[in-house]
């Protein structure tokens, strides 16, 4: 008796173990070789960790649950590259932890979005989208306007970015701080030192209120930024293709 | 240590089991403890107070199950944590699908539903409050009180561990009011239906391989020399769940005191993890661990064992192991390389097969019971959600072939897939499981009211139908416009454009979503009733002066 | 790299997979079974004692 009942026990054991071989397979089998087929993403140039401003406004993004009506991602197709843009390249989300490529648009297609629209309009739809959209149905950010940006922990987002794999360097971490602050002021000491640090990125009053930084400066930052860090006028698809 | 020693030795000193809870309850409590003295991040300190709320209450509860002296018999089964899992699936449920209600009024009606000065209320924060009270804290209260049941009843043994299928419980439910009460402060990790960050992510962990030590136990003291199909639905449904969690919400924290992290894999790589792991939720949560509901509930209501023991077996075996590559069919025509869409759309379409095997199993069932259908408003509730269940699983792989996925994703023709297999399959074999449990559990000989149950089934049903054919409509149609031209070679809509055509759709899956709610609503009361001993008497005198007519 | 992977894949990977689906079949077809199913099917409705263990 006690023998088949040692048997027994070990069948729901083994039961478990065998559903966790089945289950086991696809994911190693699909996802494993994307961390080592160099093919995966294509090699560009342009393509940069976010600037501190750029990843507080990021952090407001998913904060927000923007992604759950907005992609950022479009495909090789006929309207959408007409629509917004270039299709997306997987180096374009290589430093987005998380991705954010969406699954939904009950809005647009962000990812090409930057530079496409003034502060000004972000602003002002941020706040009150139908006031400049009348048929929309986004939610209102006003607060964003009235929220000084809590940025005390802008070090350790950097560090804490670098742990998993964005090639922060230590002077960007040491930085951080004036480097935020750097973005918003067009006559700031370290401009250049910034620029050095994050190529091409885009310095000025965002939300247009230099009194003090907030959520808003942060956000528009963010969206600017969406999609412009590859220049296409030079960018050669047929020697990445796949 | 087996489980009858452990019984015994419960009884009389501090057993394992009660060491296990008193254990985490005091690390609970030293950490948020310390995270609330030390966090300067407010919205850790929230959650860390939420914590040590619960654990303190925690330490009460087990003082007073101390003194109060009550030793469960060991021959008995243990049925009070399925009772209480079927308040919570009740609860939940009602409270999952009434954000649903609101978030889709805001997109149909936003002039009037959004509140520029309650963030919390804003659709980004409530849409996954919805996804995961619906999923996780009705889906999941629900896969939690059935397979406590079934596993007890089918091994014929008590739940393993004592004091720990409690700790199963409230554990996860603690985890639902963290990840809900973080949704609304706007503490997420933006992964969808994985959105709870790190330190609630832990938690869960924790709670769930309690969860499948309960479910192992109980079925290695079994006393049936066979393990029965719906338990192996069951164990794939925990082991998977354990493994798609722990792998899909790796990260990094910001600090030990920050409600922060940051997602270690990054951009394809991230994508492809993320949707493995959305697509399994559906295939393990919302389809392995429900078919377990199926093959249990269903031969048990009509009476007759499961039409073929065989299929069940082949069912198994090629839906755990085809379902876990369907993943990449979220991600056609996106920068995922192209070889990794194509194995997700191949075997998306082959797990029309084994959906299908298991559909006709559940139908076949009633084979030369048809005619409970008509007498038997509960069965006929589970038998329309297997239907629905093939109705979806023959939509869901045409959706996935990249063609028609071209047209289909990002659209309206997604939401309304979600849910003719959440309402019509997950709701419904969900409903009809409550509808058994409570009379079972509270010992009654009937439910309060069939008549109620009745009016359940067609409000929700008429519900169901106007949600999926507006989505159908309104997503089709979307994607038709997103492509369209005009005669000159210009894209014929602007976005907005789009949006404008989708509002009369959105107000009709309103309707639907209210109609589902309000059958809901007449589920709690009936069931209540039932619990609380009452009988709508004249129905059943009617019922049998009916039956007693001789059939011509 | 991509074409070894593919081509075991196409290949062994694929026998692999017929082979444990043949398993399956043979396991839940074979006549020898039969009689163990005949009885798990039952298991649900033979449980009538409510209050007590086995």
């Amino acid at each position: 008796m006690l023998d088949r009942h040692e048997i027994l026990e070990k069948r729901g054991l083994l039961l478990s173990v065998a559903i966790l071989v089945v289950v086991a397979i696809g994911g190693i089998v699909e996802i494993a070789p994307l961390f080592y087929l160099e093919s995966t993403i294509e090699k560009v140039k342009g393509v940069r960790p976010y600037s501190p401003l750029e990843l507080a406004g990021r952090n407001i993004y998913l904060r927000e649950g923007c992604y759950t009506c907005h992609s950022q991602m479009v495909r090789p197709l006929r309207d959408e590259v007409e629509r917004y843009g270039h299709y997306s390249l997987a180096a374009e989300s290589m430093y987005d932890h998380p991705f954010q490529w969406g699954s939904k648009r009950t809005g647009p297609d962000l990812a090409r979005v930057g530079g496409k629209y003034s502060d000004a309009w972000h602003q002002q739809h941020l706040v009150d989208p139908r006031s400049v959209v009348p048929e929309s149905v986004m939610p209102p950010y006003a607060m964003l306007n009235e929220r000084a940006l809590d940025y005390s922990q802008v070090e350790a987002w950097l560090k804490a970015n670098r742990v998993v794999g964005v090639p922060y360097t230590d002077e960007m971490i040491e930085n951080a701080k004036n480097d935020l602050e750097a973005q918003v002021d067009p006559f700031s000491e370290i401009y250049d030192d910034f620029i050095a640090r994050y190529p091409k990125a885009q310095i000025r009053e965002f939300d247009g209120d230099p009194r003090k930084i907030t959520e808003m400066d942060a956000m528009i930052a963010y969206l600017q930024v969406l999609g412009t860090m590859v220049d296409f006028s030079t960018y050669e698809a047929e020697e990445n293709y796949r | 240590m087996s489980g009858t020693q452990m019984q015994s030795q419960a009884s009389t000193d501090l057993g394992g089991d009660r060491m296990f809870v008193w254990g985490m309850l005091i690390i609970l409590a030293f950490w948020s403890l310390f995270t609330v003295a030390r966090s300067a991040d407010p919205l850790m300190g929230a959650h860390a107070a939420l914590f040590l709320g619960a654990s303190v209450i925690g330490i009460f509860a087990m003082i007073a199950h101390r003194t109060s002296g009550y030793v469960a018999e060991s021959d008995s089964y243990e049925m009070g944590v399925v009772k209480a899992g079927v308040f919570a699936s009740v609860f939940w449920g009602i409270a999952g699908f009434l954000v649903g209600v609101i978030i889709a009024g805001q997109l149909a009606f936003p002039n009037l539903l959004y509140f520029p000065e309650l963030p919390w209320t804003s659709f980004g924060r409530l849409r996954p409050l919805h996804t995961s009270a619906v999923i996780f804290a009705f889906g999941g209260n629900v896969l939690i009180a059935t397979s406590f049941y079934v596993v007890q009843r089918t091994s014929r043994a008590r739940l393993w561990g004592g004091l720990t299928p409690w700790f199963v419980f409230w554990g996860y439910n603690l985890f639902i009011v963290i990840a809900a009460t973080g949704y609304l402060m706007g503490i997420t990790q933006s992964k969808e239906y994985a959105e709870p960050e790190w330190y609630a992510d832990l938690w869960l962990t924790i709670v769930w391989v309690a969860y499948l030590f309960v479910f192992l136990g109980t079925l290695l003291k079994r006393k049936e020399p066979h393990i029965y199909v719906a338990n192996w639905f069951y164990l794939a449904f925990i082991v998977t769940i354990a493994m798609l969690h722990i792998v899909n919400n790796l990260a990094v924290p910001v600090s030990l005191t920050s409600s922060k992290s940051y997602s270690l894999f990054a951009g394809v790589q991230d994508a492809l993890t993320q949707w493995w792991y959305g697509h399994n939720a559906v295939g393990f949560f919302l389809t392995a661990g429900f078919l377990a509901i199926m093959y249990y509930f269903i031969p048990k209501k009509a009476e007759r064992p499961v039409y073929s023991y065989r299929l069940s077996i082949v069912h198994f075996w090629s839906l755990i192991f085809i379902y876990i590559w369907a993943g990449p069919h979220h991600l056609h025509y996106t920068a995922l390389p192209e070889w990794a869409q194509t194995l997700g759309m191949t075997f998306s379409i082959m797990l029309w097969m084994p959906s299908w095997g298991g559909m006709i199993n559940g139908l076949m069932t009633l084979s030369g019971a048809w005619d409970k259908l008509r007498t038997d408003p509960v069965l006929r509730m589970m038998v329309v959600s297997v239907a629905f269940y093939g109705m979806s699983t023959f939509e869901g792989p045409l959706m996935s072939i990249r063609a028609v996925n071209s047209l289909s994703h990002y659209t309206d023709w997604t939401i309304g897939h979600v849910h003719s297999g959440a309402l019509g399959w997950v709701g419904y074999i969900s409903f009809g499981a409550l509808y058994c449990l409570v009379p079972w559990l509270w010992k009654r000989k009937e439910l309060y009211s069939r008549q109620l149950v009745e009016w359940h089934f067609w409000i929700s049903t008429l519900g169901i139908l106007l949600y999926i054919t507006s989505m159908w409509v309104s997503g089709i149609m979307q994607g038709m416009m997103w492509r369209a031209y005009n005669e000159f070679g210009f894209l014929e809509y602007s976005f907005v454009e789009t949006v404008e055509a989708m509002n009369p759709y959105y107000i009709i899956r309103m309707l639907g979503g209210v109609l589902f709610l309000i059958g809901a609503f007449i589920m709690a009361y009936n069931l209540w009733r039932t619990a609380r001993g009452d009988v709508r008497e004249k129905e059943y005198v009617r019922d049998a002066n009916i039956a007693a007519i001789p059939a011509e | 790299m991509y074409e070894t992977l593919s081509s075991f894949a196409q290949t062994w990977g694929l026998l692999l997979f017929i082979l444990a689906f043949g398993l399956v079949l043979i396991y839940a077809l074979s006549p020898r079974n039969q009689g163990k199913f005949d009885k798990a099917k039952q298991i649900p409705l033979n449980d009538e004692d409510d209050a007590h263990v086995g």
